[in-house]
């Protein structure tokens, strides 16, 4: 009986596994194909691969991802961290207010501020890479600032005030009792804005001036005549370097527990 | 209280610089040497971009659309100044109607005449003063098909889309206006009519060859075509001679009836803040270096007459390419509908695809 329903849910799991992967796999297949096509499999070669640093669109589009994507997260982790702060020490009708307005582009559809955002920055500004930056940086705030706060609210009052009638300034106190608390919540507050402006299509879309790509807007202009497969090796790569990542940091976990034990 | 307000002062000023500074740098750059192009997406070989910056020290940004609508509503958002736009006939012609478009002055642009006298003749359909656009590349509606699987004869006529003998083996093109074309080039009537009696019999004609269609596809007909999926589809050329590239056994034809041509062109919008830099552009794309290597890179006829020097006579012998002018004779243009007749034949269109 028991053998029977555990092959029954690693069935139900591998099924859950083969939805999840086989995308990715067949997209990995498809950067060894030695054809244009997606259907015909022209044999095995490394061409994309090598192709990939001589093609000035590409690699364009992917300097323009990572130069938003770093400036925009940095910038909107010190932001939010600071407004966190802020919010957390705020009396309590005042902090509500300020929670339900961060709450807003967050619920809000990409459409929505994608739109608005560009109605805005035509106003005062030509679009161009900088205006997809500041976008960036509004819709990332509210995830590190909802990272954050959890972290403030956990900290104990009585520590900062101790290291202050210690004679630390509040500076100090800071840096030395606070900062070491909330710092976890500030690097996943970082990476989800990096994801997040990683990933986004809509807004890049609508706030970005012209001859600006991101990777994803680039892949869109591309549906009509059939994308490049260089872009399948270099999602590949994306791909495994994120796969590694993940290994490393769970990696490093399990070795500091056994270090604990 | 004091304090607070200088705190606040000088974050405003903190955030305000980099705007401020950066607006400046992004109007003195403007307003010199750039030029802002709207093109469809891989629509021109990237050493062409490269060198035209290169030769003429203009900075171009350069932007990309996925379809047609899609361009015009780009263009109609108004965040982007183009400077010049490059899109397909029956578009250019609901542009010039809405008073969009700026006067080329042909006489600035000697490699004007580099472009071929028949098809700017065949522009006259959506420029019918030939005051707004200059060509940029061609191409006709028809059927591509398996020859292990069709003979020519059978698809030499459009009748073949509805022989029994290839249910559920036949692709049709998923766009209203060329799927529309096709039946009424078999009922004999013309390409552009608003008569509703007559959409009304070609709704019914295609409603009949429905049972036949293995799929309607626009983008993928190539694919499922080179997979072997489908006996014959109707598609572009330009998407046929893709086809054809990965699988011998496939050719293509403009059934006798005949077809649709079409032409995407260049043209200057009301919006262009740079004339001068915009005509540069457009005479370069006439170049004939220039077209010859968006030809190969594109590989859709191309209306430069300069460019066939260049190909080797098994590429001007492939008539999916470069359409025979026997064959262009039989083609035609669409003309833009009216707003009634757009409206009933979208009905029409979304009632087929619901039937």
């Amino acid at each position: 009986m028991t053998k029977i329903k555990k092959g029954t849910s690693y069935f139900y799991l591998g099924l859950v596994f083969l939805f999840l992967y086989a995308p990715i796999l067949v997209l990995i297949v498809l950067s060894f194909n030695d054809s244009m096509s997606r259907t015909v499999w022209g044999g095995f070669t490394l061409k994309w691969y090598m192709n990939l640093t001589s093609n000035d669109n590409i690699m364009g589009a992917l300097g323009t991802t990572i130069r938003i994507t770093l400036t925009s997260s940095i910038l909107a982790t010190v932001l939010g961290t600071s407004a966190a702060i802020g919010i957390h020490y705020m009396k309590k009708r005042h902090a509500a207010i300020m929670l339900g307005a961060t709450n807003i582009p967050l619920l809000n559809a990409d459409i929505v501020t994608g739109i608005s955002l560009m109605l805005l920055f035509t106003r005062f500004t030509p679009l161009g890479e900088f205006s997809v930056v500041l976008a960036h940086i509004a819709f990332s705030v509210p995830y590190v600032i909802f990272n954050v706060l959890p972290r403030l609210q956990s900290l104990s009052e009585a520590c900062f005030e101790a290291a202050m009638d210690l004679g630390a300034t509040p500076s100090y106190a800071f840096y030395k009792v606070v900062w070491p608390e909330i710092f976890p919540g500030v690097l996943s507050g970082f990476l989800m804005a990096l994801t997040m402006s990683l990933d986004d299509f809509t807004i890049t879309y609508f706030t970005k001036g012209a001859g600006v790509n991101t990777l994803s807007t680039m892949l869109y202009t591309q549906l009509r005549k059939g994308i490049q497969p260089e872009l399948y090796a270099l999602s590949t790569i994306l791909f495994l370097l994120a796969f590694i990542l993940l290994l490393v940091m769970n990696f490093k976990k399990n070795v500091r527990k056994e270090a604990v034990k | 209280m004091k304090n607070r307000f200088i705190s606040l002062l000088s974050i405003f000023v903190l955030c305000a610089t980099p705007v401020l500074s950066f607006t400046g740098c992004g109007s003195d750059a403007e307003a010199t040497d750039t030029l802002v192009v709207l093109n469809y997406g891989k629509y021109i070989e990237a050493d062409v971009l490269k060198r035209f910056q290169k030769e003429t020290g203009i900075k171009v940004k350069y932007e990309e659309y996925e379809s047609v609508e899609d361009m015009y509503a780009k263009y109609k958002a108004g965040s982007i100044n183009y400077d010049v736009i490059c899109t397909s006939d029956y578009m250019i012609e609901t542009m010039r109607q809405e008073g969009e478009l700026i006067p080329i002055d042909y006489n600035s642009l000697p490699n004007y005449a580099n472009i071929d006298q028949d098809i700017i003749d065949a522009s006259a359909a959506f420029d019918p003063t030939h005051k707004y656009t200059v060509p940029y590349f061609y191409g006709t509606v028809g059927i591509l098909y398996n020859t292990k699987m069709v003979d020519e004869d059978t698809v030499s006529s459009w009748d073949c889309l509805w022989n029994p003998e290839y249910k559920n083996r036949t692709v049709m093109i998923n766009s209203q206006r060329d799927a529309f074309m096709v039946a009424q080039k078999k009922l004999g009537y013309d390409i552009n009519t608003t008569d509703k009696k007559e959409l009304d019999d070609t709704f019914n004609l295609l409603c009949d060859e429905k049972k036949y269609v293995y799929a309607y596809l626009q983008d993928e007909t190539y694919e499922c075509m080179i997979s072997e999926d489908a006996a014959m589809a109707v598609c572009y050329s330009g998407e046929a001679a893709m086809g054809m590239e990965y699988n011998e056994d496939l050719d293509y034809i403009v059934p006798n009836e005949g077809g649709n041509l079409w032409i995407d062109s260049w043209f200057v919008p009301r919006t262009c803040k740079h004339y001068d830099a915009a005509m540069k552009w457009i005479d370069f794309m006439c170049e004939e270096e220039a077209a010859t290597e968006n030809f190969e890179y594109v590989w859709y006829a191309t209306p430069n007459t300069k460019v066939a020097q260049h190909e080797d006579e098994e590429t001007l012998a492939d008539e999916t390419v470069f359409p025979t002018k026997e064959t262009l004779s039989r083609c035609k243009l669409y003309e833009a509908y009216d707003k009634d007749t757009l409206d009933y034949t979208t009905t029409l269109w979304k009632k087929l695809k619901a039937y």
